[in-house]
């Protein structure tokens, strides 16, 4: 019966953190064209000009002229700040030390996660040959990598709570802010202690996800194992869900803070695509309400904008 | 020093200011001026001023006059959240949505963007300066009183006629040079709510400093100029102008007006006319000896390339910034290219890319890069040693950390200055500091704003100047040279050099980059620049 909520459980997180994050992205996706409001160095920019901070805007008459736009160089700016935190290191050491290893214990956490996703599959649908070289191997690989990105995730999680309620930053920590990182420091403690006590070669949880992905909700351990296995899956499954509710969605929104405004320099050249999406911004009603500003709630942008002239 | 305890203060203490500064405690600057003692007083705000309008810190930007009954008080609140709403209206405030919800959403309140600012450093790192102080309070508000979410969630605040009138003042207290923004490791950007904050403030409530709208935008778009000059006395300030220039180069020059058909627009920042004649006059000398076809418009708005809603107010930004293309347009120029000027840079070149579409999508270009390439051609004769003198140059926010134009001037400045005469300002290109004017504070001067802006705002700029300089004599006969491509911050550095005497003290002058060019042209008689306080 235990067991079972932990599959149900399981099962409600996974499809609740996919569809929220889905939802998410799509949020940030399908918000209106926004004016341009870059901020240098852009990453992508060729020709040797993102190592200053230069632009196209650089070249006399940039409009007749092929951009050049590196992906290599957007690369190489992304995955460095993405698994080692680079701006908050560069601009703030003192949080960087707990907040590095806090983000990426969750990545070795997700790393083991994915892999015992992958292993459950193989072993589940695989034939024995190939499924028993697997599960033997994982269970080498997923204690060092689940095992660190505990360890790392909990010392993170806690200096971070610490580091909240220090002078500079405690005006500017709300309750959810510290409840957020507690959240981790439970769910990652029990899985910790379960792993430790109960479960060092993973082949509880390795069942476990096995049967996940195979569908076949079989009890795993009655006793007290089994137990904190369950408590465990259930936290782990209600903090993955919770994530993508809350600010620290920020995952999903520093993709478009990135791409979609800070690096963010298409130009809307004569002709083009943009020109129409423009048209249909400037189209739209506008309400505010100083005297200044001429409208009445039927007035659109360009009606407005053209306002002054009539005077 | 005073400062604030926590966010929550912002509505309570009535009448008293948040913060004040100590100028005793500020951090010293470079010699010679590295004695506090003996730098110049702070002019204290009258009690007149604390009396009618709402008190924030020593100074006043907005002029908000304290309610005198309660419906004023609620009136005050109630227009402050509408406007709110408002920017997260997709028909409101599709022009920033997404910047703007990014950063009222993800901001981790970390603190790295702390020390990028200038003000919250000069200011002894008071409180109220903090880049995510007034954006925690409209956060707050927010989260509390418009999406009636739980104060355990995002934080609490009480909100009051107060609250609402020291957040628009406070919204006054930044430059909005994004250097926090840049620091951000989510990509939350404080400095454009900032710049929200004076949205609702402007476009919903009707609260602007009066230099910027009632002096500024609004000025320019009835007579063409926030300097009050007309089409008519704009050519004839040019005429004398192109006489004075022709006296001192002894080459004649006319500048040529509304030339249909030519190949470039250029659009002055109308304060180069008034207050720096000779800037105008070097692009003119300097347009016509590399054999350009170019003119000025003598049309209302197309002499004067400010504009002033990019601080402010998106539709009085795309008043101007339409009234430019259309100038423009008229003309049938192949591009503008626009003058010494940082912001007219970013209004009409980036910010206006997504409002220009059809026939008013006329190409725009820096004129930074017309130098570069009259430069590059070969076509001038350049002598170096005229510019025999040390030279550092200041960046202009909007040109480089917010255009990615950086390299242009350089080239510029290597071709005309002897080697080893140019020193870097520590830091530069895109991690630049903002002159202390950007935002409007250059031309903002009620009540002793100036000199909050003096010791607040262009202080780290000043810092700048004097650590590139520290290596020459400080003898006021050595002359040093800060080259400052843009008016606003031409400005803000002469009331700063001014300020502190800094040209009698230590012989540091200003000037933009055509000047520098013109005064190594071999065709032209030596000695433009000439050196003298103005």
């Amino acid at each position: 019966m235990m067991t079972t909520l932990a599959y149900v459980v399981a099962y409600l997180g996974i499809v609740f953190f996919v569809i929220a994050c889905i939802a998410r992205f799509l949020m940030w996706a399908k918000m209106p064209m926004h004016v341009r409001w870059e901020l240098y160095p852009v990453a992508h920019e060729g020709g040797g000009k993102a190592e200053y901070g230069g632009s196209y805007l650089e070249e006399s008459e940039w409009w007749s002229k092929k951009r050049q736009v590196s992906l290599w160089g957007e690369l190489k700016v992304m995955l460095p700040e993405i698994f080692f935190l680079v701006a908050l290191r560069e601009h703030n050491k003192k949080l960087w030390t707990r907040s590095f290893p806090f983000h990426f214990g969750i990545y070795l956490v997700g790393a083991a996660t994915a892999l015992m996703l992958f292993a459950g599959l193989i072993v589940g649908y695989g034939p024995d040959s190939i499924g028993n070289p697997v599960a033997q191997l994982m269970g080498w690989v997923l204690p060092v990598l689940a095992g660190a990105g505990l360890v790392l995730g909990i010392l993170g999680a806690v200096g971070l709570v610490l580091r909240r309620l220090a002078r500079e930053l405690s005006d500017y920590t709300a309750p959810a802010d510290l409840f957020n990182l507690i959240f981790f420091i439970v769910a990652f403690g029990v899985a910790l202690v379960t792993f430790v006590v109960f479960d060092r070669d993973f082949s509880m949880v390795g069942s476990f996800v096995t049967n996940l992905v195979t569908f076949n909700l079989a009890p795993i351990n009655d006793g007290t194992a089994g137990l904190m296995l369950v408590l465990s899956v259930v936290l782990l499954a209600v903090l993955v869900a919770y994530i993508p509710t809350t600010h620290m969605s920020h995952f999903i929104g520093k993709y478009f803070a990135y791409h979609s405004i800070r690096w963010q320099d298409d130009p809307n050249l004569p002709g083009g695509k943009q020109e129409k999406i423009i048209q249909e911004l400037l189209s739209r009603p506008v309400t505010w309400s100083a005297p200044h500003i001429g409208a009445d709630g039927k007035k659109s942008w360009l009606d407005v904008t053209l306002e002054d002239q009539k005077k | 020093m005073k400062q604030p305890d926590s966010v929550k203060d912002m509505g309570k203490k009535p009448g008293e200011p948040l913060a004040q500064i100590n100028q005793l405690e500020q951090i010293p600057l470079p010699p010679p001026f590295d004695k506090l003692e003996d730098e110049p007083q702070f002019a204290k705000l009258s009690d007149e001023a604390r009396e009618k309008y709402v008190v924030l810190d020593d100074t006043i930007a907005v002029n908000i006059e304290k309610p005198k009954t309660k419906e004023d008080e609620d009136a005050l609140v109630q227009g402050f959240l509408s406007g709110l709403e408002k920017l997260f209206s997709v028909e409101d405030n599709w022009t920033f949505l997404q910047p703007f919800e990014m950063s009222m959403e993800h901001c981790a309140k970390c603190q790295s963007c702390s020390d990028s600012c200038p003000i919250y450093e000069e200011s002894g790192q008071n409180e109220l300066y903090r880049p995510i102080y007034r954006s925690e309070i409209l956060r707050r508000i927010y989260f509390k009183y418009i999406k009636k979410a739980s104060p355990a969630l995002h934080g609490d605040i009480d909100l009051n006629w107060e609250t609402v009138a020291r957040l628009i003042e406070l919204s006054y207290r930044c430059n909005l040079c994004r250097r926090c923004a840049q620091t951000c490791p989510i990509g939350a950007d404080n400095g454009l709510l900032s710049r929200e904050i004076r949205k609702i403030a402007s476009m919903e409530m009707g609260i602007v400093p009066r230099e910027i709208h009632d002096d500024g935008s609004v000025l320019q778009l009835e007579v063409g100029s926030s300097t009050g000059m007309t089409p008519m006395i704009v050519k004839d300030n040019i005429e004398f102008i192109d006489e004075d220039t022709a006296e001192r180069t002894g080459v004649p020059i006319e500048t040529p007006f509304d030339v249909q058909g030519a190949d470039i627009l250029l659009i002055h920042n109308a304060g180069e006319i008034m207050a720096w004649p000779e800037n105008p006059g070097a692009f003119a000398t300097l347009f016509e000896a590399a054999g350009l076809s170019w003119t000025l418009s003598s049309d209302v708005v197309g002499y004067d390339g400010i504009n002033y809603g990019v601080w402010y107010d998106d539709v009085q930004f795309a008043r101007v910034a339409v009234r430019h293309a259309q100038v423009a347009k008229k003309l049938g120029v192949k591009k503008i290219v626009l003058g010494e000027c940082g912001h007219a840079h970013k209004a009409l070149t980036v910010i206006a890319d997504k409002v220009l579409t059809g026939d008013l999508n006329i190409p725009r270009e820096s004129a930074i890069v017309t130098m570069r390439d009259i430069v590059r051609s070969g076509v001038l004769k350049l002598d170096k040693s005229r510019n025999d003198f040390p030279v550092t140059l200041h960046d202009p926010c909007n040109m480089v950390r917010l255009m990615g134009i950086v390299s242009p001037q350089r080239e510029v400045i290597d071709a005309v200055v002897p080697e080893g005469r140019f020193r870097e300002m520590a830091p530069h290109g895109v991690e630049n500091y903002c002159c202390g004017g950007g935002s409007g504070f250059a031309i903002m001067s009620g009540h002793n704003f100036q000199d909050w802006r003096h010791r607040m705002t262009g202080r780290r700029k000043f810092r700048q100047i004097l650590d590139s300089f520290q290596d020459e004599s400080m003898d006021p006969q050595h002359y040093k040279y800060v080259c400052a491509p843009c008016s606003n911050c031409k400005g803000q550095i002469r009331d700063i050099i001014n300020y502190y005497d800094a040209f009698e003290k230590a012989g540091i002058y200003y000037g933009g980059l055509v000047e520098l060019i013109v005064n190594a042209m071999e065709d032209v008689q030596p000695g433009f620049i000439d050196w003298e306080w103005h």
